[in-house]
């Protein structure tokens, strides 16, 4: 059991990363958890307002189950399977995060306290800032076609190179977050 | 009941992405900040795995279980659209530290302010629905 509580190696999660692409090719559909959010608005009435609303969403239920089961697989990975030990971050990360006042995690601790809790949402700033978050990965994945997913995982397996191009795109957007706004911006949300 | 496979499939994945730790917040910025070679690992295993999966199924010519062809659609060669999209999502995935999978996984460990992520990046897709003809792709 200690096997699996314990954090998993990096080869092996990736790997079954690779498996979980494979099971959904099998069954005849595409690895890409973003859709579902396009999915979510033609449920909420967007075909109304949109064309690229108006989808057949009963083609999309198998992946709203997928992303149902990935609920409940982060709520059995973390009641039955939960490692003993905070994650492993490196030390460098650590320093510097606690000098931009978010603290290392204590228990599974997948979330900085500092800007995830529940009541840090009386303050507009924090609100905004899981808001406009939000807002980005919504608006970006869709604007470039898929996620993490679809494009780093299931795009470069397949060699394509639009999707180099996005995960290429991840990154300086992602670089440009950590290195140019998060480090003025983390130490006002926590002072 | 025939999604009963995807349920289960999509709860490996869940806890792939918990045990993992590319769920963790920390984990984004630890990568993005080149402070560990972690989530390069996972998704560098991933890509090369994952491509000598997709390399044997069409070498062998392998159906879906239902007889269709698989997906595996080739991506429409503009490069626009997933440069700029790209660049957003990035904003967003270093901020929250979570990108869609982790977004519902995050869900299931009892993250509930992860639902105004979620609900916000609804919000994004639809606003982006209503603007896409006027975006360059």
């Amino acid at each position: 059991m200690d096997v699996i509580t314990q954090p998993w190696h990096w080869a092996v999660s990736g790997f079954l990363i690779a498996v979980t692409m494979l099971a959904l090719l099998l069954l005849g559909k595409e690895f890409g958890v973003s859709s579902n959010l396009r999915t979510m608005c033609t449920l909420l009435g967007a075909g109304r307002r949109s064309d690229f609303f108006r989808i057949d969403w009963r083609a999309q239920t198998w992946n709203l189950v997928f992303a149902a089961g990935a609920v409940l697989g982060g709520f059995i990975a973390t009641t039955w399977l939960a490692s003993p030990e905070p994650v492993a971050i490196s030390a460098g990360t650590t320093f510097y995060l606690q000098s931009v006042g978010i603290n290392y995690p204590e228990g599974a601790g997948f979330v900085p306290a500092e800007l995830y809790d529940l009541g840090k949402m009386i303050y507009p700033g924090h609100l905004l800032f899981l808001v406009v978050g939000g807002f980005l990965i919504g608006f970006g994945t869709r604007w470039a076609g898929g996620c993490t997913s679809g494009h780093a995982i299931s795009g470069l397996a397949n060699l394509q190179l639009p999707s180099l191009v996005a995960v290429v795109g991840f990154f300086i957007g992602g670089l440009l977050m950590t290195w140019l706004i998060l480090p003025f911006l983390l130490p006002l949300l926590t002072a | 009941m025939k999604f009963l496979v995807y349920l289960l499939v999509g709860t490996f994945f869940g806890i792939v992405m918990t045990k993992s730790e590319a769920v963790s917040w920390f984990r984004i910025q630890e990568m993005f900040r080149f402070e560990s070679f972690h989530m390069y690992g996972i998704i560098g295993v991933a890509v090369v795995v994952g491509g000598i999966f997709v390399a044997l199924l069409k070498r062998f010519n392998i159906h879906a279980l239902d007889g269709t062809d698989l997906h595996l659609r080739p991506k429409a060669h503009t490069y626009r659209r997933y440069i700029y999209g790209g660049i957003l999502f990035g904003l967003g995935w270093a901020m929250t530290g979570a990108c869609p999978g982790p977004l519902f996984t995050l869900l299931g460990h009892g993250i509930w302010t992860i639902l105004i992520v979620i609900a916000s990046a609804v919000w994004g897709t639809f606003v982006y629905g209503m603007l896409r003809s006027r975006l360059p792709h």
